[in-house]
């Protein structure tokens, strides 16, 4: 029984049709990969998911239950999308932390205005958190003291707070210096053995082929072919993926 | 003598220290009401609101001074002489006729809060759109509501954000006060002039120039403990 099911999502913005009939689903525990072109409509795809855009057509099935149908994108309550979006949580490329609040309070900030729990739980959760991405030693920084390494980690913890059932990433290192995606894509890495579920849009080639168990590559908004990493890097006969493939590795 | 004319400054710096008061604690408010109206959805209220902000803004304040004070008594004058002479009636005009001239000091105030509310507006409006689309972003997708994405995550941030074209305003506010004189409200450059009438003194208008700068003195102090504040974090 697949964990995220998405069926025939179509998006388009004014005339430009960006997702156009997307489906794939993912299994609990695995972690894909979105690769392909800019303007192929990879992050479009994953606003959808977190409901920061609305798809026109098409369903996203969380657990076997449609909780998203395009069909009545108009007739939701806003309560109803507030709940949808638990289900997900987002990674941002610029990682968008809180910047008038430290580290622990970016954290326990959301699950204390939903009443997730009790204080004292939600910040006992919260510094578990803060040790697992390896900032224990900045729980009362700031997020203006931290590299942008350290304040993508908080922004995943701040992410995985909320025990959201699938865990997105839209370009988590691209706006990072090279020596600071390492230690991004090692708590990734990281979330990925202790069966994290997770959709990770990415540039990181041959962090994708490591720790993805399936690949979808995209292609002018539609999904181009879909596959474990070893059939995607390896074997495809698609010549539009294999030049794209020459063209990031090589150079 | 001097004493004597720091006393009388004194008295006209109390008018110019209430104007300065009462404004701020108006218009404050106001303008964020103007902000909001000037950022609605709303497409008529967002249009009478902006040509309201430009028509407050496109003038000079003294003009709206004298018109805030004149206008009514003068709508109700002619007002009056339509229903004397028999040449409208109506529920209407015998409203208008009831008009007349405000308190000199409260038509100052109201004429100062409407101004510096428009330019409050315009100073929020910058601040609220300053503040990056990601931050609302991150609150939805922690399943904030709206309300508590704009008190808990954006608010602080635009306050930061205003505190310097805010302290300039309120700044230029004090020095503004001096324009109720037209419409012969006792502040403290009315009450320095009545030195130069009376005695040929011209000095005491010069020594208005003290207490004015001990004014934005403090208020310089002030705004810069406020900016020092919240600078523990940058946005």
């Amino acid at each position: 029984m697949p964990i995220l099911e998405v069926k025939n999502l179509v998006k388009s913005f004014g005339k430009v049709e960006v997702l156009k009939g997307i489906n794939f689903s993912i299994e609990k525990g695995d972690v894909l990969s979105i690769i392909g072109s800019s303007g192929s409509g990879k992050t479009t795809l994953l606003r959808c998911l977190n409901f920061l855009e609305f798809a026109e057509g098409g369903t996203i099935s969380v657990h076997d239950k449609v909780i998203y149908d395009g069909a009545e994108k108009n007739k939701m309550s806003d309560q109803h999308i507030r709940d949808m979006r638990l289900h997900f949580g987002l990674v941002f490329q610029s990682f968008n932390l809180f910047p008038q609040y430290n580290v622990l309070k970016n954290i326990t900030l959301a699950p204390s205005l939903l009443k997730f729990d009790t204080q004292e739980n939600i910040e006992k959760k919260a510094l578990e958190l803060i040790e697992k991405v390896g900032l224990s030693d900045k729980v009362e920084s700031y997020p203006c003291q931290l590299s942008g390494g350290q304040q993508q980690r908080v922004a995943i913890a701040r992410a995985l707070a909320l025990n959201p059932d699938i865990l997105c990433f839209d370009e988590p290192t691209s706006a990072l210096d090279p020596e600071l995606t390492g230690e991004v894509l090692k708590v990734i890495k990281q979330l990925a053995k202790q069966d994290t579920t997770m959709v990770i849009v990415t540039h990181e080639m041959n962090f994708a082929k490591e720790v993805s168990d399936k690949i979808l590559f995209m292609d002018d908004g539609v999904v181009l072919q879909e596959g474990t990493p070893e059939e995607i890097f390896s074997n495809t006969e698609n010549e539009r993926i294999a030049a794209f493939l020459k063209n990031v590795t090589e150079y | 003598m001097f004493v004597e004319v720091s006393l009388k400054l004194f008295e006209g710096m109390l008018v110019t220290c209430r104007l300065f008061a009462l404004t701020l604690l108006f218009s404050l408010p106001l303008g964020l009401l103007i902000c909001f109206g000037s950022m609605s959805r709303i497409r008529p209220v967002k249009w009478i609101v902006k040509v309201f902000v430009w028509i407050i803004r496109g003038t000079p304040l003294m003009l709206q001074l004298i018109v805030i004070y004149y206008g009514p008594g003068l709508i109700g004058t002619w007002a009056s002489k339509l229903l004397a002479t028999g040449a409208a009636s109506g529920f209407l005009i015998e409203w208008l006729a009831t008009w007349q001239v405000f308190d000199r000091f409260f038509a100052v105030m109201v004429a100062f809060v409407i101004n510096y509310s428009c330019y409050f507006s315009e100073i929020y409006r910058g601040g609220i759109e300053s503040i990056s689309r990601g931050q609302y972003e991150a609150g939805q997708v922690l399943g904030m509501t709206k309300t508590q994405i704009f008190f808990k995550i954006v608010l602080l941030q635009v306050i930061k954000r205003i505190v310097p074209p805010m302290s300039n305003e309120i700044i230029t506010l004090v020095k503004d006060t001096s324009l109720a004189r037209v419409v012969m409200v006792y502040e403290i450059i009315w009450n320095a002039q009545k030195f130069v009438k009376s005695d040929g003194l011209l000095w005491p208008l010069f020594y208005t120039a003290v207490y004015y700068l001990l004014f934005c003195g403090v208020l310089t102090l002030l705004f810069g403990y406020i900016e020092k504040k919240m600078s523990y974090f940058r946005s």
